[in-house]
């Protein structure tokens, strides 16, 4: 027992903790409302409150654009040739979902600099994000290919089904499992950081932790996980 | 048991050991990423104009190839805090 007497009391710093117990049940088990669901409900409203002041700036936008409506242009600008880059000439199709979840992920993995634990690093969102691609993708597989999308999985053995279909559903665990661990992963190095060294060590090394494991690493994840998204959409068209 | 050792406080044991072995697998993400990056690096210093290009492609393949080292970090996480085989 003694053992871990350490590890749980540190655990505390990073885990994922229950803030307010709703007074009902669901299903025979208790529903918490968790720093997840608190920091991801800040985080809309963030992002709500900037894409009214967006809007509003925008209704009498200029011809020649300076500050905000620049920054928005350039913005736009790169995720549009983002995921041009992937799916061409079907691009309009998907990239409002596309540019709704990078916001939203970025977002998320960058909230680690105000405080927050991130809510990318609960498997539970992250999970919902790799459904959603899911079933785009399944969505435009029947779409575009109909029976020969069920069929394709008997390509080019029969004997192969199991791993396609292994395969097929392998795809939002993968991506999903990808982001999530590198931000647990981001998270729990500063849990142990800030956990464990004496207060004049806690000044100055974090900055460079925080540079590292929130604003790199979550950038990078953020555009994988679009690009993988569209790779797999592209994929089915 | 013998020696004053619970089978519980074995158990913990086990599951710590566990979780050492399981990040071995961070040796071939490593390896795999170090040789994209050096790839990369030669092929911007053959062709600097496709540096974009180059960037972008090798970080999409590294962070592919990172998720095999980030499912025994999952492994490793799930063993020391989960605690999946408490008695």
């Amino acid at each position: 027992m003694g053992l871990f007497l350490a590890g749980n009391e540190l655990a505390e710093s990073f885990m994922i903790r229950g803030v307010y117990k709703l007074p009902f049940k669901f299903l025979g088990s208790d529903i918490w409302i968790t720093t997840t669901a608190i920091s991801s409900w800040l985080i809309t409203l963030i992002i709500l409150i900037f894409g009214i002041v967006v809007g509003s700036k925008f209704r009498k936008a200029k011809e020649i654009p300076t500050g905000l409506q620049n920054f928005i242009e350039m913005a736009i600008e790169a995720l549009n040739g983002m995921a041009d880059s992937i799916l061409g000439s079907n691009r309009n199709r998907f990239i409002n979902y596309i540019g709704t979840i990078f916001i939203f992920i970025l977002t998320c993995n960058l909230s680690g600099f105000i405080g927050m634990r991130a809510p990318t690093a609960d498997y539970g969102t992250t999970f919902c994000l790799g459904v959603f691609t899911f079933a785009i993708v399944q969505f435009q597989g029947i779409k575009n290919h109909g029976v020969g999308h069920f069929t394709g999985l008997f390509q080019p053995l029969p004997v192969l089904f199991p791993i396609n279909l292994i395969g097929e559903f392998a795809n939002p665990i993968s991506i999903s499992l990808r982001l999530f661990a590198n931000l647990l992963s981001g998270v729990i190095m500063l849990g142990l950081w800030y956990g464990m060294v004496p207060l004049l060590g806690r000044i100055a090394v974090p900055s460079f932790l925080h540079a590292y494991l929130d604003l790199f690493s979550g950038c990078i994840q953020t555009y994988v996980f679009c690009m993988l998204t569209m790779v797999y959409v592209n994929d089915k068209l | 048991m013998e020696n004053g050792i619970t089978g519980q406080a074995f158990i913990y044991g086990c599951s710590a050991i566990g979780a050492g072995l399981a990040l071995i697998a961070g040796i071939g993400p490593g390896v795999g990423q170090g040789i994209a990056a050096g790839y990369g690096a030669s092929a911007v210093g053959r062709n600097p104009g496709a540096k974009s290009d180059i960037t972008s492609t090798m970080l999409l393949g590294q962070a592919v190839a990172e998720t095999t080292g980030l499912y025994g970090l999952v492994v490793a996480i799930i063993l020391m805090f989960v605690k999946p085989f408490n008695m």
